[in-house]
């Protein structure tokens, strides 16, 4: 294990390295040897040539969904789609109703475009999952009012990898007839995604989150029951005037590619980080005072988020620097506060502050793994020694009845 | 995050980890913070006839700059009277360990650790002081 190269990444959720075959995909459509045409030049091959390469990209992420083309808006990322999908339907629907309901524990590209709506009149109502990150669907139905347009619900959790039930949320939304929004930024391409059978009117996308490029991403924009966006980006009327900005081939290529290899062997990357991903937990769990945040069972095994109960997330990040993981504590932001997704699953603070987030990919190797156990496993014990909290769980001490003066 | 030096330093090798017996008269104990915050600190001095602080010891609940600032300062402490340990600022501390200013509550919470300890001392010891 001396020559093994570190540090590892095990932060697959932040992002992934783009695929060799996929950036050698993109170079072709970049050089002067490449097709480098503006898909939008109607008067030559150049253009035909790129508007030929985008149209197959469209394809791929469309088999992938189980969608038709036409339905696929290309965006700079997950965070634009998501903003034109919430902002877009929110304000072309408001003569309909001023009500949109979403989830604490969404992606803040989604609870941040909410909080302008709110700020341009909207009401928003954020619930609260269970203390398994899954939303109730019998308090969400209780939720919906007379005026309720949209519904915002991300597939499967960026920081603890819960899936939510697409399938049921879709059902519920349609029979109110209200707009049903999903952020799939961490699902596409990792689990099955079928359009057909989902009632989603609105899917947000990336690529680098699936072993395509950053910069790019879609937004899937349902035809039949027919959903209207008014547009956030005006110009020169690309993608049917939804999205306008001149497509960036290369990128668009490489999502097109990333999707395509994605839907070839998703069941084998499924199944590879599912092993890993036992073997992780089966290294780890028998350490005292260890939690799995989320469900065990209703998840994406690539996340897994788990508490060392009394040592700090930061101090963790510090002490594990072999393994590129991230904190569920939120102080590397500098702001201190623990994440706000633990704190809406209930966790407690010593809980939410003691968290690291591991994602395992397409990449990641058994030895991987057995490093990270063993490196997790010192600081856990190193950083324990100096904890006084665990000095004091050791001695009996329940540190919930503490009166702690906040700081 | 990137870490300084010296933070590293006292973060990969802390100086006086441990605890010293809390009902022993001549041992002030200090714990500051919260777990809510991300930081506690438990900070222990023990004082001998002279008023001099013989020995020190720390534990920490936090990020590396918490531990590295109650690490940095058990060396302070040691062989300083209890009224010199009182002086100690939690500016020099953020100097000497080039804390960024977004880390800087990590130095308050050891001036706050120190002070604790010595107010505890100072109370367990209260009749000793006054006739002194």
């Amino acid at each position: 294990m001396k020559d093994m190269k570190t540090p590892i990444y095990l932060d697959y959720a932040s992002t992934t390295p783009i695929d060799k075959r996929v950036a050698d995909k993109m170079f072709e459509f970049m050089t002067m040897d490449g097709k480098y045409g503006n898909p939008a030049s109607r008067s030559h091959s150049f253009g035909w040539d790129a508007d030929e390469a985008v149209s197959i990209s469209r394809k791929h992420i469309a088999d992938l969904i189980n969608a038709d083309p036409r339905e696929i808006v290309w965006t700079s990322g997950a965070t634009e789609s998501d903003n034109l999908a919430i902002k877009g339907a929110a304000h072309f629907y408001k003569k309909k109703g001023k009500h949109i309901i979403t989830v604490k524990t969404e992606h803040k590209a989604v609870l941040d475009a909410c909080r302008q709506l709110e700020r341009e009149g909207f009401e928003v109502t954020y619930m609260e999952p269970m203390s398994d990150g899954i939303l109730d669907l019998e308090k969400l139905e209780a939720e919906i009012r007379e005026d309720t347009v949209l519904i915002s619900v991300m597939h499967v959790n960026n920081e603890i990898g819960v899936i939510q039930d697409i399938e049921k949320i879709g059902e519920l939304a349609r029979s109110k007839n209200i707009i049903f929004h999903v952020d799939a930024a961490q699902s596409a391409g990792k689990i099955d995604i079928d359009l057909e059978k989902m009632k989603v009117d609105l899917m947000s996308f990336s690529a680098h989150k699936i072993y395509g490029p950053k910069g790019i991403g879609a937004l899937y924009v349902r035809r039949k029951p027919r959903v209207r966006l008014e547009a956030q980006i005006h110009g020169g009327g690309h993608e049917r005037g939804l999205r306008s900005g001149t497509l960036p081939t290369h990128q668009i290529v490489g999502m097109g590619e990333a999707f395509r290899i994605a839907k070839e062997e998703m069941n084998k990357d499924y199944e590879k980080i599912l092993q890993l991903r036992n073997r992780l937990w089966n290294g780890v769990k028998d350490m005292e005072e260890v939690y799995l945040n989320g469900d065990f069972e209703n998840r994406y095994p690539g996340i897994m988020n788990i508490s060392f109960n009394y040592v700090e997330g930061e101090s963790l990040i510090m002490a594990t620097k072999d393994i590129a993981v991230s904190s569920g504590s939120a102080c590397t932001s500098a702001s201190l506060e623990p994440s706000f997704v633990l704190r809406a699953i209930g966790r407690s603070d010593e809980l939410a502050h003691s968290s690291l987030r591991m994602s395992i990919g397409r990449f990641t190797t058994e030895e991987d793994i057995d490093l990270t156990i063993e490196t997790v496993t010192k600081a856990v014990e190193k950083l324990r020694a100096l904890s006084p909290l665990w000095e004091m769980y050791k001695d009996g001490i329940d540190i919930s009845k503490i009166e702690w003066a906040a700081h | 995050m990137a870490y300084g030096k010296k933070v590293l330093d006292h973060y990969e090798n802390p100086r006086n980890v441990g605890t010293l017996d809390k009902d022993d008269k001549s041992v002030g104990t200090g714990m500051v913070g919260a777990p809510a915050c991300g930081d506690v600190m438990k900070l222990q001095i023990k004082v001998n006839e002279e008023g001099v602080i013989e020995d020190a010891k720390f534990k920490t609940y936090g990020c590396g700059s918490a531990i590295a600032s109650s690490s940095l300062l058990t060396e302070w402490v040691r062989g300083k009277t209890v009224e010199q340990a009182q002086e100690i600022k939690n500016s020099e501390i953020a100097e000497e360990l080039a804390l960024p200013p977004v880390k800087i509550h990590c130095s308050v919470l050891a001036e706050d650790a120190i002070k604790a300890a010595v107010n505890d001392y100072y109370e367990k010891n209260e009749t000793k002081k006054e006739t002194a």
